[in-house]
């Protein structure tokens, strides 16, 4: 039986319109065959939880070069947890200082991607994130 | 798509005809040198992706005639300058974009980058105020004074300018959607400084059509929004004659990844489409074209970027007098603010960043350009700090007064390389402008998503010529050592909360009736043929904060969404 598509949502949370990261990535995801879904701009974490269910994904990602990072990814993890779909990989591409990475992940940031990283990186870490979950590792 | 636009270099010849020479040399000295050693790449393009051959000569230049296509400085068509004796007259002003955190945080570095020699100012602001909403607005939370200055009322505005006087110095304010209001506060702030209107000098970025191309901060949908920055236009050549109401960008569009012939292309249509509606409302050519100004991305590649600015600068006299029929000179020659590109920083390796924005900001200069910004070298972690700023004012002081190259106009006029270049760049963004123009105008192309597209398109041939190691950022996908991180600017939340306190208390003394008032009469405004800007200047006197303003215009204007292309 052929493996169920990963599918991923590519969200801009806050205000910040600069968009170009996002929509590489929404691309490239694509071109390696997943199904992605692009939000758009200016979604509130009240907005992306509601389309991660409504889109029954795999993946979020979340593209942040604002700083508002500290603000904002908690409360989607806290949102996501409140629907029920706290398994969901969410991971963040972006501007986001060294010393908050840790913090992210603790408050259950799968992974922070820096600027520079190629999108094979990327495409590895979901299929591989997927994968595993859906082995129930 | 641009690709079937952009010439191709064929392989072998270095000229479209080559002559008895040309293949002699081809015969006996390359033929035999590639056998030996072929060169190092199938083909050798610039950042952009645009073809460049191994040899430029003469023969590339068939068509080109000096006194038509070169000229001398200060005379149409501009290519080498715009001013007679360039630096030898007046350096470029040194322009350094700053801002974060309160008005009082960015008033001290303002004033110490004016301490070390900076010779403008040029303020960033947040996201909250970029976008409209003051720093208590929901939607602000997080967001205040992170990626600029927290402005929410003209009182922040007078802060913002303490001991700092408009009437000697030039501030430039990077803002688009909410330009009239956050300039009615400059106006103000300026009233009360006791410097003239008249005299005041600046710029305002206010180009809302390369928001909804490139960087998305717009707040209401395309028809207003040029009616408003038509409306500065209209005030600015009446009221502030120094004043440059616009600043035609194709940073940002180049930000988003775009090619330099795109970046020129769509600056130069985005600034046909202010021209039309201007002269829509009945205003004459060459009472505001004058005052109409550019901002230009310096990028990595340092001969495409020089090419660019020449192009940038002949093209736009030739649609100035031809197809505007624009009688003074001051509307044929393009003025423009250069800024190296934040997008080719790279996070690893910091310090490399400095080498780059030094070859960036040279090519700026050797273009020509008449005001420059130098990004800082942690550019990819944060805003910058004081020590960061420093040294990137300082690569613009050496490059002025060590490097000589400030001695003459053009110093790379009449290259081979450099005036082929400067032909096809211009050919490259005449061909895109002719297809805006056939899709109907800027507004139109922008409803149809082409540039949009364009810019996508490019972005994402140069991510996969990365990824294929076809194109090397060194450190990046080469060059990658072990890293410590390095300090950078923090700011923290107490920001938000000062301002939310500040607002409180603004709320409390001012005027709620004259507020009120002032708010209707803008809307009233809005909602009619009226110039927005006198009732802009008064709501903001009474102290309406930005986002009541914004909210008073969102309700005559509605509000704009895009339909994403990914």
């Amino acid at each position: 039986m052929p493996e169920k598509k990963i599918r991923v949502l590519i969200a801009k949370p806050g205000l910040d319109g600069h968009d170009r990261g996002a929509k590489v990535i929404a691309r490239a995801l694509r071109d390696a065959g997943m199904e992605v879904i692009y939000t758009g701009l200016r979604q509130t974490p009240e907005m992306i939880a509601s389309a991660a269910v409504q889109e029954d994904v795999d993946v979020i990602g979340l593209s942040i070069l604002s700083g508002a990072h500290n603000t904002l990814c908690p409360r989607l993890i806290e949102l996501l947890r409140a629907r029920g779909i706290e398994d969901v990989t969410v991971l963040i591409g972006g501007i986001i200082p060294e010393a908050d990475i840790a913090g992210l992940k603790q408050a259950g940031i799968a992974e922070v991607f820096l600027p520079g990283t190629s999108t094979q990186t990327i495409v590895d870490f979901i299929r591989q994130r997927v994968a595993a979950a859906r082995q129930g590792v | 798509m641009s690709e079937t636009k952009d010439r191709k270099a064929p392989f072998f010849e270095s000229s479209p005809k080559a002559s008895p020479a040309e293949r002699e040399w081809q015969e006996k000295t390359l033929q035999p040198a590639l056998e030996k050693s072929p060169e190092r790449l199938p083909s050798f393009t610039t950042v952009s992706g645009y073809p460049i051959r191994r040899l430029y000569t003469q023969g590339n230049l068939a068509d080109w005639d000096a006194g038509r296509d070169l000229g001398r400085p200060g005379s149409p068509p501009y290519t080498r300058g715009i001013h007679a004796t360039m630096y030898r007259g007046r350096l470029w002003t040194m322009r350094q974009f700053a801002g974060y955190g309160s008005a009082e945080d960015t008033n001290r570095r303002f004033r110490y980058l004016l301490a070390q020699g900076q010779t403008g100012l040029s303020v960033a602001f947040d996201l909250p105020t970029l976008m409209g909403y003051d720093s208590d607005h929901p939607l602000s939370d997080g967001e205040v004074g992170k990626c600029g200055v927290a402005i929410s009322s003209l009182a922040d505005m007078e802060a913002l300018f303490e001991q700092i006087p408009l009437a000697q110095v030039t501030t430039s304010m990077t803002i688009n959607s909410p330009a009239a209001p956050i300039w009615a506060m400059y106006l103000a702030v300026a009233e009360k400084q006791g410097a003239r209107w008249e005299k005041i000098s600046g710029t305002l970025q206010n180009d809302i059509l390369k928001e909804y191309i490139a960087q998305k901060e717009y707040i209401f949908p395309p028809a207003p929004s040029m009616r408003l920055v038509t409306d500065t236009i209209e005030f600015a050549a009446k009221r502030t004659p120094k004043f440059n109401p616009v600043s035609i960008s194709g940073y940002h569009i180049r930000e988003a990844g775009s090619t330099a012939i795109q970046e020129l292309a769509f600056t130069l249509r985005d600034g046909i489409e202010y021209i039309e509606n201007c002269l829509a409302r009945g205003m004459r050519i060459d009472q505001f074209a004058p005052r109409l100004s550019f901002f230009f991305n310096a990028h990595n590649d340092f001969f495409e970027e020089i090419a660019k600015y020449r192009a940038a600068r002949r093209l736009w006299c030739s649609v100035m007098r031809e197809r505007f029929g624009a009688g003074d000179p001051r509307s044929w020659a393009l003025r423009f603010h250069a800024q190296t590109a934040g997008c080719s920083l790279t996070a690893q390796q910091p310090y490399n960043n400095v080498v780059r924005t030094t070859l960036q900001a040279l090519a700026a200069v050797l273009g020509g350009t008449q005001s420059l910004h130098t990004n800082s070298l942690d550019e990819a972690w944060a805003l910058p700090t004081e020590a960061a700023a420093t040294i990137a004012l300082r690569t613009q002081q050496i490059l002025a007064h060590e490097s000589g190259v400030t001695n003459t106009a053009d110093p790379l006029g009449g290259s081979y390389f450099l005036e082929t270049l400067t032909n096809e760049v211009e050919q490259g963004a005449r061909d895109y402008i002719g297809q805006i123009d056939a899709l109907g105008g800027m507004v139109a192309a922008i409803e149809r998503g082409f540039p949009q597209r364009e810019v996508a398109d490019a972005a994402y041939r140069y991510q996969t010529a990365l990824d294929r190691k076809e194109k090397i950022v060194v450190g990046v996908n080469d060059y990658s050592t072990f890293e410590k991180p390095i300090e950078i600017l923090q700011i923290d939340e107490s920001v938000a909360h000062r301002q939310t306190e500040r607002l409180r208390k603004l709320r409390e003394k001012r005027s709620r009736d004259e507020v009120e008032r002032r708010l209707v009469a803008l809307r009233k405004a809005a909602a009619s043929e009226e110039n927005t800007m006198p009732p802009l200047l008064a709501a903001v006197k009474a102290y309406a904060t930005l986002g009541e303003i914004c909210d008073a215009l969102r309700d005559v204007f509605g509000t704009y969404e895009e339909s994403a292309i990914t």
